[in-house]
């Protein structure tokens, strides 16, 4: 991986570089080269195959990380790709022409955390969540508790115990 | 895949938001070469009101209630993941079918109808369609605590706490996941609400179906369907 790394890093520019272990390495890069490098390493150097496409919600540095898992099925090694996206303005690029598959997975970030993904197919439709019209749950900022009680009818009189606390009083009262 | 390609385009074409493509008023050439305006909403589905399935008289009732304690025809639709718990029921081990109990393929067919586990929004759309479109008399069991309060999913953005505001229930099993044991179990207990005469939350839905409605439109947003899916 350090070798391939290093020859990424003399035709893009890599802001940083995490190798994790002989097979898998995470290289972060800035938002309009991803696609471009991403292209490149499937045409060049054979990461054909798209694993998954994952976003972390960053609201303390208002971003979002995208990050592309490809992987080499010729010596089998994976690769992140890591993007910073702006929060208030979640945008990328579309990817669907490199992977067919990606764009179940654009649609789903759209849905879900609110990301857009210009011109992918489907993106706009609804994926699970049908009919959603507050903020997208996956983002950290949605108070997932209180909408729950407020949609749901939670029925009264839900209490939780402490295991070891609970077992205490249960087996020796008198303590 | 070309043609998945394509329905990003349809989508724009959508005047109600909601409303799927296959309900949209359409017009239709008939053979004799006048056009025909089709309203699905209309024309394929019923607009009154359900009625109730009133109880009859004396030992007639207490006949078909046996008859129909004795042979319960469940719909075959998992919902969560309790639905990994019905499979077994056919095999030699639990056998259901000695209780008189099967699996059915469609809502038309079956008369009993197991929630098992969770449901999201989007499954509890889908379940609400398919209970309305069993014929009564009809039975809900709801498997595990998920459906009683919520379960671990109690605070969960997408699942539903409590079935009994969308669905009329008439056996809870509880437990997380109940084993085919507490299914079994539970079908009998079923049986002798049945014989008894008490299973008629079917009845109780129809009676309060506006509360129903109201509560299941409240979360159900893209309210896409008839009203009535019978």
């Amino acid at each position: 991986m350090k070798q391939l790394v290093e020859i990424i890093q003399n035709h893009f520019p890599i802001n940083d570089i995490d190798l994790r272990k002989k097979s898998l390495a995470f290289i972060s890069i800035h938002q309009n080269q991803a696609i471009p490098l991403l292209e490149w390493l499937k045409t060049t150097h054979g990461y054909k195959a798209f694993v998954l496409l994952t976003a972390v919600d960053w609201i303390e540095e208002n971003r979002f990380q995208l990050t592309y898992l490809i992987s080499n099925p010729d010596n089998f090694t994976e690769l992140g790709v890591r993007v910073f996206i702006d929060r208030e303005k979640a945008e990328m690029v579309s990817a669907h022409h490199l992977w067919k598959s990606i764009w179940v997975y654009q649609r789903e970030l759209k849905e879900m955390f609110g990301i857009n993904f210009p011109n992918s197919p489907r993106v706009n439709e609804s994926f699970i969540l049908e009919g959603w019209d507050t903020i997208p749950p996956y983002r950290r900022d949605f108070d997932t508790k209180q909408y729950s009680e407020e949609t749901y009818f939670p029925r009264p009189g839900r209490s939780t115990n402490d295991p070891a606390k609970h077992m205490k009083s249960k087996l020796y009262p008198k303590d | 895949m070309k043609k998945d390609f394509d329905k990003d385009a349809l989508s724009d074409m959508y005047k109600d938001k909601f409303l799927a493509p296959e309900n949209e008023i359409r017009f239709v050439n008939a053979p004799d070469g006048s056009i025909i305006e089709v309203n699905p909403l209309d024309d394929y589905f019923c607009q009154e009101r359900p009625k109730e399935l009133k109880p009859r008289k004396g030992v007639v009732e207490k006949f078909l209630n046996w008859a129909r304690a004795e042979s319960l025809w469940v719909l075959g639709f998992g919902t969560g993941c309790g639905s990994i718990e019905i499979p077994p029921l056919s095999t030699p081990r639990f056998d259901m079918y000695r209780f008189g109990v099967q699996m059915r393929a469609t809502p038309r067919q079956s008369n009993v109808f197991i929630i098992s586990g969770y449901l999201s929004v989007k499954t509890l759309k889908r379940a609400i369609r398919s209970y309305e479109q069993m014929p009564s008399p009809k039975y809900i069991i709801a498997l595990g605590s998920c459906t009683i309060n919520g379960g671990m999913y109690w605070d969960s953005y997408n699942t539903i706490n409590r079935l009994d505001h969308y669905l009329p229930v008439d056996v809870y099993i509880a437990g997380c996941m109940p084993r085919p044991e507490a299914l079994l179990a539970g079908f009998g207990k079923l049986k002798e609400l049945i014989k008894e005469g008490k299973a008629e939350k079917a009845n109780e839905y129809i009676q309060n179906l506006d509360w129903y409605k109201a509560n299941q439109k409240k979360i159900i947003k893209d309210w896409n369907m008839p009203d009535y899916n019978w």
